[in-house]
C-alpha cells in the first residue's frame, strides 16, 4: 500500500499522465495553427487516425465524442468557400458569395485544419480525468496548490448548478411567470443561479477550510502523479507528427506561414 | 453571541441546545479554527482548545455541517477521505491506512474510486465524517448533520458517530434541534441564552426537565413535549384531482409509474418512501410542471381551464391559480427582491389589479408573520422565514391544490407547529394538499390519505 494506483486499480494499467496528453495535444496543434495549407493538415489528421486505434478509445466512443467537430469542419469549410480570398477561375458568383479556384483551396484547408486540430484535441481531451490533471499541475508543474485544488472543488459543483438551473426553470412556471418575457427570465434566473453558487462556493470554502486546507503546513500528496517512459512516448508521437505533417508541406511547397500573404 | 463561559473536558459528549441565534454555529466554528481575524468581526475573551488559542489550530477540531454537498471536495471517495491528512502534511504511505480506517469506522464499504456524486445524502454525510476521523482529530464538531436526511439517513449517521467515538475516545460537540436523536448518546447538555452565556447545563434529563420551557418557546424538539395534532377529515367529496396510471420521471427515464389517487378538496395526501422512489418527481408532475411519461393527471371538472383538464397543458398564469407548488429549496422559486413584491408576483401575474393584489398580500403577511419582514430581501432570511415565505407564495394565487415536498426539512418545533396549523387551516377552508415527506409527526398531524411510494426495480425507458 504504498501508492494510491496500487490500491485504487491493482489490475488497471496505469493511466497516462493527463499533463502529457495535454503536451500531445499542444504538439500536433501548435504548428498547424501557423500555416493554412492542406498538405500539412491532411497528413497530420491521417496520421492522428492512424494513432487513434492505439489510444484506448473505442470506435463507438470516438464517434460519438468528435462528432461535433465532424459537423463543425465541414460548416468552417463552406462558409470560407463562399466568401473566402477570391483568385483564380471564378465559379458562381451571386451578391456577396464568390466561389473561386482561391476559396476552394482555402475551404479544403480550413476543413482539413479543423479536423487535425480539433480530433486530437478530443481524443486525448475525453480521458482526463480532473483529479489527475490537478495533481500533474500541481506536483509536475508546480503550480500553487490552493488555486489547483479550489478549481477542482469548484468544478464538482458544476453539476450541481445544471440541476439548480433545472429548478429554477420549473419554479418560474410553479411562479406564474413563465408564460412571456422570455429574455427577462433568462436574465433573472442567472442572477439566482448566481447568487446560489455564491452561496454553494462560501459553503464550501468553508467545508474545505474544515478539513485543514490553506494551513500553514506544507501539503502532502495522496495521489503520485508519475511521469515516464508512456509519458515520454506520448509527446514523441505528438512531436512526429507535426514534424512528418510540416515536412511533408515544405517539401511539397504547399507551406505558408500564416499571414505571408 | 458574548459573555459565554464554559468548559468542556477531554472525552465529553456535549448536546449543545439555544433559540436560533443564540450562536450555537458560531461557537462551533469557533472551536474549529474558522473564525478569521478582526477584519471578520468582533471578538473579546478568549476560546482555547488543549490551553492553545483555538484561532487558526487546523485539525485538532474536525466540523460536520448540515449540507452534505457542501463537505464533500473531490470526486472520489477515497481521494475526498484523504483530503484532510493531505492538507495536515501526513507523509503519502500513512495517508491510505487512514482512508482504509475512517471509511471502516464510518461503516462506508465501497471501493475508494467510487464517485463520490453517486452516494444518497446519509452516506455523504458519512464520508464527511470518514473525512474528518482520518484526521484523527481530538475534538467532533457536529452542527446539525441529520437535518437534511430521511429517517434511514439519520440512522446512518447516529451509528456511525456513535461508533466512531466507542473507537476514538474523541470529545463530542453536537448541534442539533432534534434532541431525541442525540440523547443515547450525549452526556451533558448545554443551553445557549439568547442574549449570552449559559441559560442551563448539566446532565441530560435534568437539564431537559428544568429548561423545558424555555427550550420549547426556542423551538427545540423536547421529548415528550411536542404539539399534538389529528388528521382532519376531509367533509367533502369534491374531487379536485385525479391520476391514473401516472408514470413519472426526468427526460425519458422513469422512476416511478402505476401511480393511481383521487384527491377530493379539503383532504390531505401523503407521499412518503425512501429516497429514489421518485417522490418529488411525482410531485412535480402532480403539480403541471413536468409532462407525465405515462398515464394522466386531470383535475376535477370545476378546475378546468378552457375546458382542459390536464395540468401540463395549462399556461403557467393559468397553472397558478389552480395548483400551487412549494419546492423544497425555497430559494429556487424567489424571483423579487423584497418579501412583499415576492408574494405580489402571483396574484399579479393572475391579472389581479394593485389594490386587490394588496387585499391578498396582507392578509397573509399577518397569518404568516412575515410583517416585520415585509421589505427585506428573501434570500436573506432565515431558514424558517424562507419556508413560510416560500408557501406564502403559493398561496397569494389563491390555490386549490397545494403541493409541499418536504415542508418541514430542518424546521425547528415552533415553525413546523406554525406550519401544521396554517396547512389545517387551508384544509378547513377546502384546499386540497398532497405532501412529499420522511417526517413521520408530520404525516401523523395532517393526513388523510397516505401513499407509500417504492424504488422500482429496473430502470425503464420510455
Amino acid at each position: 500500500m504504498t501508492s494510491s494506483t496500487a490500491l485504487l486499480a491493482p489490475a488497471r494499467l496505469r493511466p497516462v499522465n493527463p499533463l502529457a496528453k495535454l503536451g500531445a495535444a499542444v504538439l500536433v496543434s501548435g504548428p498547424l495553427i501557423l500555416t493554412i495549407d492542406w498538405v500539412s493538415a491532411a497528413v497530420a489528421l491521417v496520421l492522428v487516425l492512424a494513432v487513434v486505434p492505439f489510444m484506448g478509445v473505442g470506435w463507438r466512443r470516438f464517434w460519438i465524442r468528435t462528432l461535433p467537430v465532424w459537423v463543425a469542419a465541414p460548416l468552417a469549410g463552406i462558409s470560407v468557400l463562399l466568401y473566402g480570398r477570391t483568385e483564380g477561375t471564378v465559379y458562381v458568383e451571386w451578391l456577396l458569395v464568390r466561389v473561386s479556384d482561391g476559396s476552394i483551396a482555402l475551404a479544403v484547408a480550413t476543413l482539413l485544419r479543423v479536423l487535425a486540430i480539433g480530433v486530437p484535441a478530443v481524443v486525448l481531451f475525453i480521458s482526463i480525468d480532473p483529479t489527475d490533471l490537478a495533481d500533474g499541475l500541481a506536483q509536475r508543474l508546480r503550480l500553487p496548490a490552493r488555486f489547483v485544488l479550489g478549481a477542482l472543488a469548484g468544478l464538482r459543483l458544476v453539476g450541481l448548478f445544471l440541476e439548480d438551473w433545472r429548478s429554477l426553470e420549473l419554479a418560474r412556471r410553479a411562479r406564474g411567470i413563465a408564460d412571456r418575457g422570455r429574455v427577462r427570465r433568462f436574465a433573472g434566473m442567472a442572477f439566482s443561479l448566481l447568487v446560489l453558487s455564491i452561496r454553494r462556493g462560501s459553503k464550501l470554502a468553508v467545508g474545505m477550510e474544515a478539513r485543514a486546507f490553506g494551513g500553514s503546513e506544507r501539503r502532502t500528496w495522496a495521489r503520485a502523479s508519475p511521469f515516464g517512459g508512456r509519458e515520454f512516448a506520448l509527446l514523441a508521437v505528438g512531436a512526429a507528427i507535426s514534424t512528418i505533417a510540416v515536412t511533408a508541406a515544405v517539401l511539397t511547397g504547399e507551406w505558408n506561414f500564416i499571414g505571408a500573404r | 453571541m458574548e459573555g459565554l463561559d464554559l468548559r468542556i473536558d477531554a472525552g465529553e459528549r456535549v448536546l449543545l441546545l439555544g433559540a436560533s441565534g443564540a450562536g450555537k454555529s458560531t461557537l462551533l466554528q469557533g472551536l474549529a479554527g474558522l473564525l478569521g481575524g478582526s477584519d471578520e468581526g468582533d471578538q473579546r475573551g478568549e476560546l482555547t482548545l488543549d490551553g492553545v488559542s483555538a484561532a487558526g489550530l487546523r485539525g485538532r477540531a474536525g466540523l460536520l455541517l448540515q449540507d452534505p454537498d457542501a463537505q464533500i471536495v473531490l470526486a472520489r471517495v477515497g481521494d475526498d477521505v484523504a483530503f484532510g491528512p493531505e492538507n495536515l502534511g501526513v507523509a503519502r504511505e500513512e495517508i491510505w491506512p487512514l482512508v482504509v480506517e475512517a471509511l471502516d469506522a464510518v461503516g462506508l464499504d465501497l471501493p475508494l474510486d467510487h464517485s463520490t456524486s453517486a452516494l444518497s445524502g446519509g452516506q455523504k454525510q458519512r464520508l464527511a465524517l470518514a473525512g474528518i476521523i482520518a484526521m484523527r482529530p481530538g475534538l467532533v464538531l457536529l452542527d446539525e448533520p441529520t437535518a437534511n436526511l430521511d429517517p434511514d439517513g439519520v440512522r446512518e449517521v447516529v451509528d456511525a458517530i456513535e461508533r466512531m467515538l466507542a473507537r476514538t475516545g474523541a470529545t463530542l460537540v453536537v448541534v442539533e434541534h432534534r434532541v431525541a436523536t442525540w440523547l443515547p448518546i450525549v452526556d451533558r447538555v448545554v443551553v445557549l441564552a439568547a442574549g449570552g452565556g449559559v441559560l442551563a447545563d448539566g446532565a441530560p434529563a435534568d437539564v431537559l426537565g428544568s429548561a423545558a420551557d424555555s427550550l420549547v418557546e426556542a423551538g427545540v424538539w423536547v421529548p415528550g413535549r411536542a404539539t399534538r395534532f389529528t388528521p382532519l377529515r376531509s367533509r367533502s367529496d369534491l374531487e379536485v384531482m385525479r391520476a391514473i396510471d401516472l408514470a413519472v420521471g426526468r427526460g425519458t427515464r422513469i422512476v416511478q409509474s402505476g401511480i393511481d389517487l383521487r384527491l377530493a378538496a379539503g383532504s390531505a395526501l401523503c407521499i412518503t418512501g425512501p429516497n429514489g422512489a421518485g417522490k418529488s418527481t411525482a410531485a412535480l408532475a402532480l403539480g403541471g410542471l413536468l409532462p407525465p411519461l405515462g398515464g394522466e393527471v386531470q383535475v376535477g371538472e370545476a378546475l378546468a381551464a378552457r375546458g382542459e383538464r390536464r395540468p401540463i397543458r395549462w399556461s403557467s398564469r393559468e397553472l397558478i391559480t389552480r395548483i400551487g407548488s412549494v419546492f423544497q429549496d425555497p430559494e429556487h422559486q424567489f424571483v423579487a427582491p423584497t418579501v412583499r413584491a415576492e408574494l405580489a408576483i402571483g396574484p399579479t401575474a393572475a391579472g389581479l389589479g394593485a389594490r386587490d393584489v394588496d387585499a391578498r398580500i396582507d392578509p397573509l403577511l399577518d397569518a404568516l408573520r412575515l410583517r416585520a419582514i415585509e421589505r427585506a430581501n428573501p434570500f436573506t432570511l432565515s431558514g424558517g422565514e424562507k419556508r413560510r415565505l416560500s408557501v406564502a407564495t403559493a398561496l397569494a394565487a389563491g390555490p386549490s391544490v397545494l403541493i409541499l415536498d418536504e415542508p418541514t426539512f430542518g424546521q425547528d418545533a415552533r415553525t413546523w407547529a406554525e406550519l401544521v396549523r396554517l396547512l389545517r387551516g387551508l384544509q378547513e377552508q377546502g384546499t386540497a394538499l398532497i405532501a412529499v415527506t420522511h417526517d413521520q409527526d408530520f404525516v401523523d398531524a395532517v393526513a388523510t390519505d397516505r401513499l407509500e411510494l417504492h424504488p422500482l426495480p429496473v430502470e425503464s425507458v420510455a
